[in-house]
């Protein structure tokens, strides 16, 4: 990969020299980034290329894969998060997620957003639980939608309306990273539209690293992009920059739908 | 000679195998003859001939087994010597069948004399309808099998024909079960209703005393409430709360925290705990479990504590049916989808915490399921009860004490010395018959449940 003019003064997280396994197969091959703090990031690639491997490395949902195996220094505000004394719950706490199939659970929508709040004990009682779940849904664009059935079930609502209940739900135990792995995969245009407008919204609040399948969503949300294919990282750079004035043949191929 | 339904049985076989080369050979001469293609590969007009000539005769083989021995006898009756044979009841019957015992050669010599007359006419009988048989037998093979023989041609669709003969027979084996379990429902009902014209309904349901042989026929009573109250109490509480807890933590276990060489082992070692026969849990719990508990109540100082407990019972069958829990289980906690439990994990949910809030809670009606379905199962459950839990039938919720149940209750009213037509075994009927509504209720209750649930996540 090339280091371009690309510094990050204040990185969030920082991957150095990264490879994941399952069983024997490397998924991904020597990967380094740096994820800035009140940045988007976006990872583009075809199929396969290893992007939500990686994502899922950095919150240690690999953990959950029998047979996954994950070697380098990942580090959150420069701490590492595979350190035997990091404790992988806080740090998903820190870290939070949003898949690609919304994935809301069978409970009400009140206790969907309530869920994390209540785990890590962040309310101690019925009125600020009350006070994060709204602050959580009027952050992920859901409160004018739902404030007056909290108490149907999450997954009654719509496709769109299911994703940003699982933002919501993310944002609802106040993470400092947010990493969404094809958020809009299974979404209408006009759902995917108000999901790209939330990201938008959530830009410097929290660091959000965002795995697409679709370059304009990348080059609409991020501003950083990073270009991955067949476990490597091929190109890292400002978004623009990439979309515009790629350094590698491969990222120019890909963007230009040569490949992919 | 007699009628020996086994060996012509073999021998339309036999005349089949014979058929099935025929019109085998017939079909590839015909075709050569023709110069045409076959419309089915030869065998097919094999198969075709073979079944003509074994289907008919071995139907006819099955219904004239069934009907000749009448036919016989009646034809016994009629002649001169039963004359002085007694008119009815089991003397008839006994003289009448050590007759025929001579006659087909079961037996040397009649050991009452007063067959001695009879053996002549049973034996020419005998002959005679064994002959008549066998004759109509091989007419009906020869004539199907040459009916279907002249019928092969080149183009004769005898693959099709083969096929539907196929799928019927396929169709009335699985007529088989049906029909078995119409039958079974029938004879309770009608039982049920010859136990019902002596003592009301409203008396077995909700009667409270219960005392089918109090030896005055007078004063028995048919009250099924102690009977159904302690069905309950083992089957329902007792058993289930041994059960649903450990089941529940088996699969939880199972499926969330075992690494896959422990799921390999500990899941056919639990499906061989399904695989023992209730009577050796029975044993366990009347020679184990029964006398322990015994001990520790008399330790307590309880009361009325027996060596046949509810709670001995209880507790076995609650082992016994853990398995049927866990299974079910098993497949509810697994058929939640794995994004679920990603979900919770991501953000920051402790494997325990997932568990316990996501996944039980998702997979809960098809546990519901699975549980409604180990309580049907374990009120339907007779040996260990029989064996553990008594048959004095107390109103009790004291688990030391003594109750019965339904099945044990069956049981007792069953065996013995008993008329076929007096009350007390009639009830056991109506019993059973109230045990099938249940359990059949909760059935479809239960699988319901469990279907709707499926769809959900499909």
């Amino acid at each position: 990969m090339t280091q371009d003019d690309l510094t990050i003064s204040d990185p969030k997280m920082t991957a150095h020299n990264v490879n994941v396994f399952y069983g024997e197969k490397q998924a991904i091959n020597d990967v380094s980034i740096d994820v800035g703090t009140e940045l988007v990031t976006a990872f583009i690639g075809p199929s396969g290329c290893g992007k939500s491997t990686f994502l899922r490395s950095l919150n240690r949902m690999n953990d959950t894969v029998a047979g996954a195996k994950v070697t380098g220094h990942i580090a959150l505000d420069g701490e590492d998060i595979y350190a035997p004394s990091m404790d992988v719950v806080q740090l998903r706490a820190r870290v939070g997620m949003v898949f690609q199939k919304p994935n809301p659970f069978p409970k009400s929508i009140y206790d969907n957003v309530a869920y994390g709040p209540r785990i890590h004990g962040l309310a101690p009682n019925k009125s600020d639980l009350d006070g994060i779940v709204e602050k959580a849904l009027m952050r992920a664009g859901l409160w004018d939608e739902v404030k007056d059935r909290l108490g149907e079930s999450g997954t009654a609502l719509s496709g769109g309306q299911q994703q940003r209940l699982c933002i919501a739900r993310a944002i609802a135990v106040d993470p400092e990273v947010i990493l969404m792995d094809e958020p809009c995969s299974a979404l209408d245009p006009i759902a995917t539209a108000k999901i790209e407008e939330l990201i938008h919204e959530l830009r410097g609040k929290f660091a959000i690293v965002i795995v697409t399948h679709n370059m304009q969503q990348a080059a609409r949300v991020s501003q950083r992009t990073a270009f991955f294919h067949l476990g490597t990282l091929v190109e890292y750079g400002k978004t623009t920059d990439i979309f515009t004035n790629p350094k590698q043949e491969r990222t120019k191929d890909y963007i230009t739908g040569r490949y992919g | 000679m007699t009628f020996n339904a086994a060996a012509l049985l073999l021998l339309i076989a036999g005349l089949a195998l014979i058929g099935w080369i025929a019109g085998r050979a017939r079909s590839n001469l015909l075709a050569a003859r023709a110069q045409a293609k076959l419309h089915s590969r030869p065998q097919y007009h094999g198969w075709y001939v073979a079944l003509w000539l074994f289907a008919p005769a071995a139907l006819f083989l099955a219904v004239w087994s069934a009907v000749s021995p009448g036919l016989i006898t009646n034809d016994v009756l009629a002649s001169e010597a039963a004359k002085d044979l007694p008119a009815f009841g089991f003397e008839r019957g006994a003289i009448l069948s050590d007759a025929r015992n001579v006659a087909q050669g079961k037996q040397d010599a009649v050991r009452i004399p007063a067959a001695a007359p009879l053996v002549a006419p049973y034996a020419d009988a005998t002959h005679l309808y064994a002959w008549i048989g066998i004759g109509a037998m091989l007419a009906l093979a020869l004539a199907g099998g040459l009916y279907a023989f002249t019928r092969i041609k080149p183009d004769f669709r005898a693959r099709t024909r083969v096929e539907k003969i196929v799928m019927l027979v396929l169709l009335l084996a699985s007529l088989v079960a049906i029909l078995t379990t119409f039958g079974i429902v029938l004879s309770l009902l009608f039982e049920s209703i010859r136990f019902f014209r002596l003592v009301s309904p409203a008396e077995l349901l909700f009667g409270t005393n219960w005392a089918p042989t109090s030896g005055a026929p007078q004063d028995d009573t048919f009250g099924g409430i102690p009977l159904f109250w302690g069905t309950i109490l083992i089957g329902a509480i007792i058993a289930m709360i041994v059960a649903i807890p450990i089941g529940m933590m088996t699969a939880v276990y199972l499926t969330q925290y075992a690494a896959p060489r422990v799921r390999r082992w500990v899941k056919p070692l639990l499906e061989i705990l399904a695989g023992v026969p209730t009577v050796v849990y029975g044993y366990f719990a009347a020679l184990t479990v029964a006398p322990a508990l015994r001990e520790f109540a008399v330790m307590l100082g309880i009361p009325n504590a027996s060596t046949e407990s509810a709670l001995a019972a209880g507790i076995v069958m609650g082992v016994m049916i853990i398995p049927f829990v866990s299974s079910m289980a098993d497949d509810s906690i697994n058929a939640v989808p794995q994004a679920m439990r990603d979900g919770s994990l991501a953000l920051g949910a402790t494997p325990n915490e997932t568990i316990r809030q996501v996944l039980i809670p998702a997979a809960l009606p098809g546990v519901m399921g699975g549980i409604l379905l180990a309580v049907s199962r374990a009120i339907g459950e007779t040996m260990i009860v029989v064996m553990a839990a008594g048959l004095s039938a107390n109103m009790t919720a004291n688990p030391f004490a003594s109750v019965t149940t339904v099945t044990a209750q069956i049981v007792k009213l069953l065996t013995g010395d008993q008329e076929f037509d007096s009350a007390k075994t009639l009830a056991a009927f109506a019993l059973g018959l109230v045990l099938f509504v249940v359990t059949l209720l909760l059935n479809i209750v239960a699988l319901r449940i469990v279907k709707k649930y499926r769809e959900a996540y499909e």
